[in-house]
């Protein structure tokens, strides 16, 4: 097998610091699941398709199948995992539950950080625009209506009181 | 005292609540270990080699290099299989149908015959060493003609898939029933249709994966996504293992819809961790899936429907022709199941169903959500359609006026012994689309579409089908129960909870479940068929009562007074004038007594024997869901592009164990449904599948569809527990004829062939104006 380049790589991991060789073609995303154990993060496609793999990339959703690992040295990494503020789950998450928009759950993790890193950004969103928002992110389960409903009552009930 | 009754006295507490789902939160916790998140100690790699011939001679495989390479630890081909044939009769079924019977091969041997077809298998130290053995591994072909279409490989000197049989016909299947001929010379009016419907995939968004190990007894032990974990019984028979040598743990799956009813990883995962005595684990690719994981079956289907003038259905006569690919796999059966519902819930006294399936050298086909009883609702709830337009009826009167009821005889003469809810689905959902929208801008028509269908849930009669399940407290009041059910994640696990919760009186935080394995649960057969509820749900039903009835029982004697008289209530036994006694105190007399703190229950469905259909037979399924979708469409008449603006999907699912779980198995049933009607499509060129990824083999996304209106009613007379129905499947069946009627009410396009893309529907509309193609 020939030689490949190696390097060395830092980064905060869902608040905790990291550091790894990894071979300079790596994806973040098999990085993160083979090398780290961070198997909250799941594979779909392994080809920017389906939206499964999704993790925050300094706070922004991005497919970690796409990414090459050495790109995120420096940088700061979120994964479902992460997104536990003070260790209780995220309200996000709970209006997940509550809605009924887990069924397999497979697409659960990039859904709920893609949902996550948008409305952050649009606290106001609407339904239409977060129809636009997580159309990156495929669910074969729920038919989508629930996730909606999920991430608009977040929307509605978290992000609006504060 | 019946469960219902049970109920009745002491009030539902938790079945009908819409109660979320312990697994929803183990899985936005991400505690939910998926098959391929699992990981061995001195764990190797497994992939499979596969061909890229739809149809060659395999003249020569030469392994040499490959097993020479510094860290592969083993290369596979069929001669290294033990028994290479694998029988795929009905998964995990221990009553055989003979004829159902087929057989692929575990690795090809001196052939392939489609497509991505397994030829080898290496198990290696890393992934990247395990690419390099398929690499090194030396296959020459000698392609060989193939066939392709089901038509023309009936046609005489048509080359032969299998050349041990004599034709390519894989299976036929008949249904007769008064005089078809003589009834449609005497209608009013007679339609006539010919429909098309193509291959799709199952594209869940979890790719087939497993870990496998020789445990330290000796069992070979996998853990692997799968729907039936009596597939155990498969691999041990390929390697000539004794039955109880092989462990089957199901895990949650990222999604099955029947194409993880197959087997898919576990006998190459059992070869290969039986071989190297090491952990070895195998996660196919998202290519890997799309190419060679069997499809739905494409079906040509050739309709003719006679009336009276008052609308009353008299005769129909169909054709079906269905392509099977080129294993065997599961599509007697799906024919069966499109042969015996080719009617539609409608009262139709004259009928001749003639089906057929046929191999050709394209990718199998075998089971998928709906299981040929949905591609036939897009015939025949065109043909109403038709009727209704050629006899100025209502869409809606037409199908209440024909629609079965209690007590009719279907085709094949069974009888309908429960609720048919057709006429209230059919209303329900027509009238839940509203007043009618305009059109959004210029050149955009506005249309209507309504479609009724019948779904069988449970299996065949023939099979006589059970399910068991074990239910006990422990000491602290808790309840536990185990069941052989694997959860394919539309909630198959916490529905059980429920049941058991709401017959012991347990709070749902109190109440938890192991699934899905097959050394440890009792056996419950498959999670397909829409069959778990009504089987496991029912076992489990039975195993709380009785384990209630042994509690009671004991509490009674401490309270000193009789079963009847006392409430089960979470954490203690009360009898009306409000004395009491701890769960936790009656259960420890049950100890001291010796009367037993759990239960073992097996369900049993209503059993039969295989009938002539040719004759007219009898009972074929347990029992129906029935359903209506209704849908309002935009077509834009220049473009042919179809938006899909309103969509209502009800039915009767006899008793919402959990209604959210309900409104989500029909919300997502119909999108993917919508999908089928609309953009999926597994594209092949002799052979050669053109749609290996996600981004050209294209599902619904968000912005595809809209919200599904989820209407549930509630009859009470299904054969589950409480009276539930199965609702997993059904929902998928309606939504590509609702579309094709509407588009049809839009611009006057009539569309015969799935999916409905917008350039057919733009010529049609061409040729419509008086221009010629
Ligand atoms: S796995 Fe990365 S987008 Fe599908
Ligand atoms: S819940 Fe299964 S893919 Fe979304």
């Amino acid at each position: 097998m020939k030689e490949r380049t190696r390097l060395s790589i830092s980064f905060e991991l869902n608040g905790s610091p990291r550091r790894i060789e990894v071979e300079a073609h790596r994806t973040l995303l098999s990085v993160l699941r083979d090398d780290l154990g961070t198997v909250d993060v799941k594979e779909g496609c392994d080809e920017g398709v389906c939206g499964t793999c999704t993790v925050l990339l300094d706070g922004r959703a991005v497919s970690s199948c796409l990414v090459l690992a050495p790109r995120v040295h420096g940088a700061r990494i979120t994964t479902l995992l992460g997104l536990s503020p003070d260790g209780r789950p995220h309200p996000l998450k709970e209006m997940f539950v509550r809605h009924g928009a887990v069924q397999c759950g497979f697409c659960t993790p990039g859904m709920v950080l893609t949902a996550y890193a948008f409305v952050r950004s649009h606290p106001q969103t609407t339904r239409q625009e977060l129809r636009k928002a997580l159309a990156g992110n495929l669910c074969r389960c729920t038919g989508y209506a629930k996730l909606l409903d999920a991430v608009e009552a977040y929307v509605r009930e978290v992000c609006s009181v504060r | 005292m019946s469960a219902r009754e049970v109920l009745e006295r002491v009030g539902w507490r938790v079945v009908g609540k819409p109660v979320p789902r312990h697994d929803a939160w183990d899985k936005v916790l991400a505690r939910t270990a998926y098959a391929a998140d699992w990981e061995m100690p001195g764990m190797l790699v497994g992939k499979v080699l596969r061909s890229l011939h739809p149809s060659a001679r395999i003249v020569r495989l030469d392994t040499e290099r490959a097993r020479s390479l510094p860290g592969v630890v083993a290369v596979l081909t069929a001669r290294d299989v033990p028994r290479n044939t694998l029988w795929t009769d009905v998964p995990g079924q221990t009553t055989e149908v003979g004829p159902l019977r087929a057989k692929v091969h575990v690795l090809a041997e001196e052939r392939v015959r489609y497509q991505g077809e397994p030829v080898a298998l290496v198990a290696a130290e890393s992934e990247e060493l395990a690419e390099e053995a398929l690499r090194a591994i030396e296959v020459e072909y000698d392609p060989v003609p193939g066939v392709f279409d089901p038509q023309e490989a009936l046609s005489p000197g048509a080359p032969l898939v299998h050349s041990d049989s004599k034709s390519n016909l894989l299976a036929r299947w008949t249904v007769r029933t008064g005089d078809v001929r003589g009834a449609l010379a005497r209608a009013d009016v007679v339609v006539e249709g010919t429909y098309r419907t193509q291959f799709v995939d199952h594209a869940y968004l979890e790719p087939e994966a497993g870990v496998a190990w020789v445990d330290s007894d000796g069992v070979l032990t996998i853990r692997v996504a799968t729907q039936v974990i009596e597939h155990f019984r498969d691999v041990a028979d390929v390697l000539g293992l004794p039955h109880n040598k092989v462990r089957v743990i199901g895990t949650y799956l990222g999604g099955g819809f029947g194409g993880k009813e197959d087997v898919t990883v576990e006998v190459f995962l059992g070869l290969l961790a039986w071989v190297t005595r090491r952990p070895v684990k195998m996660v196919w690719t998202r290519q890997e899936s799309l190419l060679a994981r069997p499809k739905r079956h494409p079906f040509v289907m050739r309709y003719r429907t006679g009336a009276l003038r008052t609308g009353e259905l008299v005769a129909q006569e169909v054709e079906l022709l269905a392509d099977a690919g080129a294993y065997a796999f599961l599509s007697a059966l799906v024919l069966l199941y499109a042969s015996t519902t080719a009617c539609g819930p409608y009262r139709v006294p004259n009928v001749a169903v003639d089906a057929q399936v046929v191999y050709t050298n394209n990718p199998p086909t075998s089971a998928m959500r709906g299981f040929g009883a949905m591609q036939v609702v897009f015939a025949y709830e065109q043909q109403m359609d038709r009727l209704a337009r050629e006899l100025g009826m209502d869409p809606v009167e037409l199908r209440v006026r024909n629609g079965l009821r209690k007590g009719d005889r279907l085709p094949i003469g069974q009888v309908l012994e429960t609720h048919v809810a057709l006429p209230e689905v059919a209303r329900r959902a027509w009238q839940a689309l509203g007043p009618a929208q305009p059109p959004s801008g210029p050149h955009l028509r506005v249309g209507r579409g309504l479609a009724c269908n019948l779904q069988p849930y449970g299996r065949i009669v023939w099979l006589h089908d059970w399910a068991s399940a074990w239910v006990g407290f422990e000491m602290d009041g808790s309840v536990l129960i185990r069941a052989g059910v694997p959860d394919v994640g539309a909630g198959q696990a916490s529905s059980l909870c429920q049941i058991a919760g709401e017959v012991l009186g347990v709070p749902l935080d109190r109440v938890s479940i192991h699934v899905s394995d097959s050394a440890l649960t009792p056996l419950a057969g498959t999670t397909t068929a829409t069959r778990q509820l009504m089987m496991s749900g029912n076992a489990v039903l039975r195993a709380a009562t009785e384990l209630r009835e042994h509690v009671l029982r004991v509490a009674a004697q401490l309270l000193e007074t009789t079963p009847v008289e006392l409430q089960l209530d979470g954490h203690e036994v009360r009898t009306p004038d409000g004395r009491c006694v701890s769960l936790v105190r009656v259960l420890r007399e049950c100890a001291r007594v010796g009367v037993p703190r759990s239960a073992f229950a097996t369900y049993h469905a209503p059993a039969g024997d295989p009938i002539d259909l040719d004759r007219g037979g009898g009972r074929v399924f347990p029992d129906f869901t029935y359903g209506a979708h209704a849908t309002e469409v935009e077509v834009d008449t220049e473009t042919g592009a179809i938006r899909v603006r309103r969509y209502v999907a009800c039915h009767d699912v006899g008793q919402a164990i959990n209604p959210q779980s309900v409104e989500g198995q029909i919300q997502g049933g119909a999108v993917m449904g919508i999908g089928y009607a609309l953009m999926e499509r597994v594209i092949l060129d002799a052979g050669n599948n053109q749609t290996t990824s996600f981004s050209t083999y294209l599902i619904p996304t968000s912005m595809d569809v809209p919200d599904v209106i989820p209407l549930v009613l509630e009859s009470g007379e299904g054969m589950g527990p409480f009276g539930a129905r199965g609702i997993g499947e059904p929902p998928v069946g309606p939504p590509a004829a609702a579309i094709a009627n509407a588009v049809y009410d839009a611009v006057g396009v009539r569309v015969t062939e799935l999916p409905i893309r917008s350039e057919a529907v733009a010529r049609a509309l061409y040729e419509l104006a008086g221009h010629n193609g």
